[in-house]
């Protein structure tokens, strides 16, 4: 399908493809194997000036959007989607600074991030506060022109690896969801240290870490926004990020299902190609306009987002849970059309199902997202 | 363009269309026509056409007294004094060229404190060896090697002149053909004289190495051609051999260099020299990664032989490019060349065509190396080839 | 250090096959793409701006659609790219293509270093860099993979030869051919495509440059392709087909004499 990109847009997307298929593609069964940080591909993604598509072009970036950062996603994660968390997760961690970093935050962050020297991480999720976000315990208290953080944050993508952390906070604990706020923490800061890495089912090249804060002093000029907005920089980054899952969720699709597709035709059963089976012809009709449908949706809620939309709350979480429902059965029906051959590591489509996974939980489970979708149904419905 | 069917001579023989390695000529209204966009300006078809019905422009110019050049040279080229195996080959091919030609074969030989290795020269065919000894030529340097050269050509006018394609004479070469603005070969892997006219017929691989082209040089002299390592056999010593040993001495302000020596490091391999090796294993995209070289690896060894490899395991970086046999790599001639999951694209064969025995195992039975495998086995290597280990072990036991 | 690095446009000799019917090279959907060989040579000089400083040009002899290749190189981190395009040129061998490369080279006036491929990987000859050399009359290193440093208008650098490598030094300007060991070319960068996309690429014709006509392209070549063919095929051999087991026995029944 022709999406109409710009000629940038598709030089991005060639690239993008590029470093995937000639980098990443070779590698990424190893690093899934070692959980190694893919450090050397991080250097290959800043000398292609690629980690920093999204960032404006005053802060060393490449001046692009939501619909940027989605190419770049969808063709990295294409390798491997744990490789790729690598520039999505830091994406992530640098939007609130985006959104509500002041100009002097923005000067002092964005050009290293944009340039690939540093990555970024964005922490919310606690032991005890996942999809509840509100019951949430690390602290930030006022202390003079310093703010002293308390608790510990876990399952934090690129933490221990990423030098700038966007944190979520108390600050007033009896004010609920309107008591929280957002800080940029560096990495070293004294009372700042990491937990275990977590070792995971899927997208195993990503570093998964817990953040532990002790009497850990930050200045007050690493307040983004204003005390008591958190919740809302959480919630609006999270409108702006949930494309960026869509985007991974849709190249571990397409990866899986260019394999697939690929082994149909080479595969031969009863003495031709398994592709020739009605059976299977299906299943690959039905894979790929799963595929396409998704790829139309967050194609247009990015182009939404990058216009200056508001509400974006609804489809962008539509974007999330429709792509990442995809990823997984999409590769479950890879496995399925490898036949055994699928279901030993010898092959990729076994790991790509293991990367989708993480799609349908991370930032908001799909049942929260259907949750939001829901609610903003209602709301609009009101509203008429 | 520099060429054109000359409708008048054109008989509408088809023979053009089928020589032309480009599909560049086609038949309109009974008369060949070049399609120009294809055309690379080979001249295949002019040299097919029994009509004379095709006219290409050439190159007008000329060596003076072109007929003045006679005898086949032979560049003597030397490491610390030791002559190098490649020279030995050239002199047999060289001394079937100039018997042909009915003139006499000389090796110059260039370097210091060298001139004790003339005399085997003889033994190995030359006439006359030509000897410039000179401190300044101690180790090879483009430009001092080129001067000398140059200026013995000059002097001496060989018809023919012969040089291994080694790192130091593909450097070396290439200036003197310019500096005596001639034709220049490389990597020929037939040399042969022209009946009629005496000329110097150097064919090599050409178009990627997918096809072969027989290369002349008419109006320039000398006509200078490369050969690689092992594509001919050593001459034979005959130590009844009697020659000339002529000295040439130049003056040393010739000699100058603008590149400087300043140290020769050498870097011993573990493994076996592949063009030395009697028995070579080889691998190619096939082998489907790096790991799977150990198999091969194992065969070798219980064979007692090296492991070689085709240019697409190299480009894929799964062995080091001294494995590499083919056009761009090794030549080998070994008793026994094995090749598993190599295709037999053209770029590898002139490679390792002169094996004695080729056995190639591939699971393609259309697979090119089939038409030159003395024995073939279809069939999956990484079932055969540990296979073919396990029987050779109980074989070379008993 | 102002460096002008030549490359080449070649068929993917590794698609190119022969019709097993007409005998013809079969083309057709064949890519062209920059000599694997050359991509060695941009990343150095490329790597040789980062540590010297400078700009690097690239430069190549070959039909208007060639341009392609200096806009990769382009978007790979050289500044500019000059194409040397004539009808004049087609049918050049490897003395009339240096020839003209020099001559192009003379325009461009200024440079330290000129850096070049081995050899292409359709012609295989690995002439051309020593011919450039010797018509400009600078030294030259052949067979390059390390570049140890450049200081004082002087470079050293690690030439490979069979046994091992040397070590010579050389005055600038001087030209070097490189080999695949020297380096791990990149990737293309964002801004750079986006800089090879847009920027304008002088094409040099023949009257552009002070050459002698009789020296160029096939009038200018002394050498000439007189017969093109297929090499006669080996004799049939015996090929096993069927079960591994009964080949490998049947192979080795045939094989063990001549072993021992």
């Amino acid at each position: 399908m022709d999406y109409l990109l710009t000629e940038e847009q598709m030089m991005l997307r060639d690239l993008c493809r590029e470093v995937a298929e000639e980098k990443i593609m070779p590698v990424a069964a190893e690093y899934d194997e070692k959980e190694e940080f893919p450090w050397e591909i991080v250097k290959t993604l800043a000398q292609s000036d690629l980690c920093g598509v999204y960032i404006p072009e005053e802060y060393g970036g490449m001046g692009g959007g939501i619909l940027e950062l989605c190419i770049l996603v969808e063709e990295l994660s294409r390798g491997c989607a744990g490789i790729a968390l690598s520039v999505a997760g830091t994406a992530l961690g640098t939007d609130p600074i985006l959104l509500y970093g002041n100009e002097d935050q923005k000067k002092k962050y964005l050009p290293d991030i944009a340039s690939g020297k540093k990555l970024a991480a964005y922490a919310i999720t606690e032991p005890a506060a996942g999809s509840d976000v509100s019951s949430m315990q690390t602290t930030a208290t006022k202390d003079g022109d310093y703010y002293v953080l308390n608790g510990t944050k876990h399952f934090i993508t690129n933490g221990g690896d990423a030098e700038t952390y966007t944190v979520i906070a108390m600050t007033d604990k009896k004010k609920g969801s309107r008591g929280a706020s957002a800080f940029i923490v560096e990495k070293g800061t004294p009372g700042f240290t990491f937990g275990k890495k977590e070792h995971k089912l899927g997208i195993r090249a990503s570093s998964t870490r817990e953040l532990i804060f002790e009497d850990c002093r930050i200045s007050k000029e690493n307040l983004l926004g204003k005390e008591g907005q958190g919740f809302m920089i959480a919630m609006k980054t999270f409108d702006m990020s949930r494309p960026g899952i869509g985007a991974q969720a849709l190249g571990i699709a397409q990866g899986a299902f260019d394999a697939a597709l690929k082994y149909s035709n080479e595969r031969e059963q009863f003495g031709k190609p398994i592709s020739s089976f009605q059976g299977i012809q299906f299943m690959l009709a039905d894979m790929a306009t799963q595929i396409e449908a998704a790829r139309a949706l967050i194609y247009a809620t990015a182009r939404q987002i990058d216009a200056g939309a508001k509400e974006i709350s609804k489809e962008s979480s539509m974007a999330k849970m429709f792509a990442s429902d995809v990823a997984m059965s999409v590769t479950v029906d890879a496995i399925q059309i490898f036949g055994g051959y699928g279901y030993i590591k010898e092959y990729p489509v076994e790991k790509y199902m293991r990367d989708a996974k993480i799609t349908q939980i991370y930032e908001g489970t799909n049942q929260i997202q259907r949750s939001i979708i829901a609610l903003n149904l209602i709301k609009e419905l009101k509203k008429k | 363009m520099d060429i054109r069917i000359i409708n008048e001579k054109c008989t509408g023989c088809t023979i053009c269309t089928k020589v032309c390695p480009f599909a560049a000529l086609t038949m309109h209204s009974k008369k060949a026509v070049i399609d120009y966009d294809k055309c690379s300006l080979c001249g295949a078809c002019v040299d097919s056409c029994k009509f004379d019905a095709i006219e290409i422009k050439r190159s007008s110019s000329r060596t003076p007294n072109l007929e003045e050049y006679k005898g086949v040279w032979v560049l003597g080229e030397q490491r610390r004094g030791h002559v190098q195996s490649v020279v030995f080959e050239l002199l047999s091919k060289g001394r079937e060229l100039a018997d042909k030609l009915g003139a006499e074969l000389s090796c110059v030989l260039l370097g210091h404190n060298i001139k004790d290795t003339a005399e085997h020269l003889i033994h190995r065919g030359a006439d006359n060896v030509i000897i410039v000894d000179n401190p300044k030529l101690e180790h090879f340097m483009d430009e001092p090697y080129t001067k000398a050269l140059v200026q013995l050509i000059r002097k001496y006018r060989p018809a023919v002149f012969l040089c291994g394609a080694t790192v130091v004479g593909r450097s070396l070469i290439s200036r003197v053909a310019v500096k005596l603005h001639t034709g220049l070969t490389a990597d020929c892997t037939g040399l042969d004289i022209d009946p009629k006219e005496g000329f110097l017929l150097q064919t090599r691989p050409a178009f990627g190495g997918n096809i072969m082209a027989t290369i002349l040089s008419k109006n320039h002299r000398p006509q200078m051609a490369t050969v690689r390592h092992k594509v001919f056999k050593e001459a034979v010593v005959d130590t009844s051999r009697k020659g000339k040993v002529i000295e040439e001495e130049l003056t040393s302000t010739l000699l100058t260099s603008r590149t400087k020596l300043l140290d020769i490091v050498e870097e011993i391999e573990s493994t076996i020299n592949i063009a030395e090796a009697d028995i070579i294993v080889s691998g190619g995209r096939g082998m489907k990664g790096p790991e799977n070289f150990k198999i091969l690896e194992e065969l070798a060894q219980a064979l007692g032989g090296a492991v070689g490899s085709s240019r697409a395991a190299v480009d894929a970086g799964w062995m080091p490019y001294s494995h590499q046999v083919g056009q761009t790599g090794k030549t080998v001639c070994p008793k026994i060349y094995i090749a598993c999951g190599i295709s037999g694209q053209i770029q590898h064969l002139v490679g390792m065509q002169s094996s004695d025995i080729i056995i190639a195992i591939n699971k393609d039975p259309d697979a090119p190396i089939f038409n030159v495998a003395t024995f073939g086995v279809v069939g999956d290597l990484f079932e055969v080839v540990p296979l073919l280990t396990k029987k050779f072990k109980e074989v070379l036991n008993k | 250090m102002n460096i002008i690095v030549c490359i080449k446009q070649v068929p993917d000799t590794t698609q190119v096959k022969i019709d097993p019917v007409t005998n013809t090279l079969i083309r057709d959907g064949v890519e062209s793409i920059v000599n694997p060989f050359d991509a060695y040579a941009v990343e150095e000089a490329v790597r040789l701006k980062e540590r010297y400083g400078g700009k690097v040009l690239a430069l190549t002899m070959g039909p208007p659609q060639a341009e392609a290749v200096l806009r990769e190189a382009i978007g790979l981190g050289c500044d500019e790219g000059i194409l040397v395009s004539d009808r004049a040129f087609a049918g050049s061998d490897t003395l009339a293509t240096g020839y003209t490369l020099a001559a192009a080279i003379r325009k461009i006036k200024i440079f330290d270093i000129i850096l070049c491929g081995k050899q292409a990987s359709d012609g295989d000859t690995a002439q051309v860099g020593p011919g450039i050399a010797t018509q400009l009359d600078i030294p030259q290193i052949t067979y390059v993979k390390k570049i140890e440093k450049i200081e004082d208008n002087k470079l050293i650098a690690h030439r490979m030869i069979e046994e091992g490598f040397e070590m010579i030094e050389t005055s600038l300007p001087c030209l070097l051919t490189v080999v695949k060991e020297i380096n791990e070319p990149r990737l293309p960068s964002l801004k750079g495509k986006m800089k090879a996309k847009k920027i304008e690429i002088p094409a040099w014709k023949a009257i552009d440059l002070d050459i002698d006509e009789v020296q160029l392209g096939l009038t200018g070549s002394p050498t000439w392709v007189s017969k093109i063919f297929t090499p006669p095929p080996r004799p049939k051999g015996e090929i096993f087909e069927g079960a591994a087991e009964e080949s490998v026995n049947k192979l080795v029944e045939v094989l063990k004499d001549r072993l021992k």
